[in-house]
């Protein structure tokens, strides 16, 4: 009996302070981690859709609560304007998420770019989603209630060969963030103003 | 049991270095080395994770129950696992990019859970210390080892910097795993050669 109890007080005491000694670390690093993964995950990304923006989309962002969940938007400013927005989705692909960047051209009205932020696809298969640009062009200039699925599902979007599971998540990826965009159109668009060069 | 502080220390670079001669720990030895950089930043954590986790485990060892000693000994390494899985994401983060889940599989490595319950758990604090410290830097001068060699025949480049000059043709079978298989072959033996002399 008195074993137990001491095997249970061990534990018990051991695992409490693993578990505090951890979420204090956690405090600590929480932004400067937010900070790496946006410098190195989502800030190539968002580089390369905004391609020849006057500011620095990185930096002028702002943050809105969508579904009780804080999501950044990142604000490009061209030829004066602010005039697209990004956001990141994550779609289930075939090995897990997929994360994609998707630009919203706001004044017209239709997407901008997409790229492709975290993935585990195949690789060779899936995983060559990130660097197909013909795959990733198709998405440019299509209206937000177009038709984001591969011809397969009666879509406009010509899947990579071999890798539909893949190009489904894009899809569905790029679907979620119009959704988002369109159901807090005006929220958003409030936001963006306010970013001017 | 008789071996001094010095002994304790100088075993894990040659004597008892793994993954040479304390054949543990080869998973993350065939996965991670394929560049230097990566090799050097394993084992470094490895050897932060195995002299804390033996401090730790010796300074304990009176007050841990025998029958749960291994889920104590999992606890504190564990710890000590995420402690440098979230500084490295913080500080390093391109690091902990290339080596993944590698990181967290520390945890489970058994070159660290090995000097717990064999040495550090029957030994003073001191020895323990000088123990994990041994074994830390004897793994990752095999990493160095075997990463140099794979990086600088499999993709021509040591560090990032060109080697061989532009006319070498890298020899990418070196980067797969078959590969780490035949490098760490070869070095057990050289190794083997040397100590026979």
């Amino acid at each position: 009996m008195r074993e137990m109890v001491k095997m249970v007080i061990v534990l018990t005491v051991l695992s409490s302070l693993s578990g505090g000694l951890l979420a204090a670390l956690h405090n600590k690093t929480e932004d400067r981690i937010d900070n790496q993964v946006l410098k190195f995950v989502q800030g190539p990304a968002i580089e390369k859709i905004m391609e020849g923006a006057e500011n620095d989309p990185v930096a002028d962002r702002f943050s809105l609560d969508v579904d009780d969940e804080a999501r950044d938007f990142f604000v490009g400013i061209f030829d004066g304007e602010p005039s697209t927005v990004a956001l990141e989705t994550a779609a289930s692909g075939y090995g897990g998420d997929v994360g994609v960047i998707v630009a919203i051209d706001v004044e017209k009205g239709e997407i901008f770019g997409v790229e492709i932020t975290t993935h585990n696809e195949t690789p060779g298969i899936g995983a060559t989603v990130e660097t197909n640009e013909d795959f990733k062009n198709q998405f440019k200039g299509m209206e937000l209630d177009g038709d984001f699925a591969v011809k397969d599902d009666d879509g406009d979007i010509t899947a990579i060969a071999g890798a539909t599971v893949t190009s489904r998540a894009v899809c569905k990826a790029v679907r979620r963030a119009t959704d988002i965009y369109q159901e807090m159109r005006s929220q958003i668009n409030d936001q963006v103003k306010t970013f001017t060069g | 049991m008789a071996k001094t502080i010095g002994q304790e220390f100088v075993k894990g670079l040659w004597e008892e270095i793994p993954p040479f001669r304390l054949v543990l720990g080869l998973c993350p030895t065939l996965a991670v080395t394929k560049a230097v950089e990566n090799g050097v930043g394993m084992g470094l954590a490895t050897t932060f994770v195995l002299v804390c986790a033996n401090l730790l485990v010796s300074i304990l060892s009176g007050v841990i129950p025998s029958k749960i000693r291994i889920a104590c000994f999992i606890i504190i390494i564990a710890t000590f696992v995420t402690v440098v899985e979230l500084v490295m994401q913080a500080y390093t983060y391109q690091l902990f990019q290339e080596l993944g889940i590698f990181i967290p599989l520390i945890v489970v490595n058994c070159i660290v859970l090995g000097r717990s319950e064999a040495f550090a758990s029957k030994n003073g604090i001191v020895p323990s210390l000088a123990d994990g410290l041994g074994i830390g830097i004897g793994f990752t001068l095999s990493l160095t080892a075997i990463s140099a060699v794979r990086e600088s025949l499999g993709s021509g480049t040591l560090m990032g910097v060109e080697v061989f000059g532009p006319s070498y043709e890298p020899l990418s079978f070196m980067v797969e795993a078959p590969g780490a298989f035949i490098c760490l072959g070869l070095l057990l033996c050289l190794m083997n050669i040397a100590s026979k002399k």
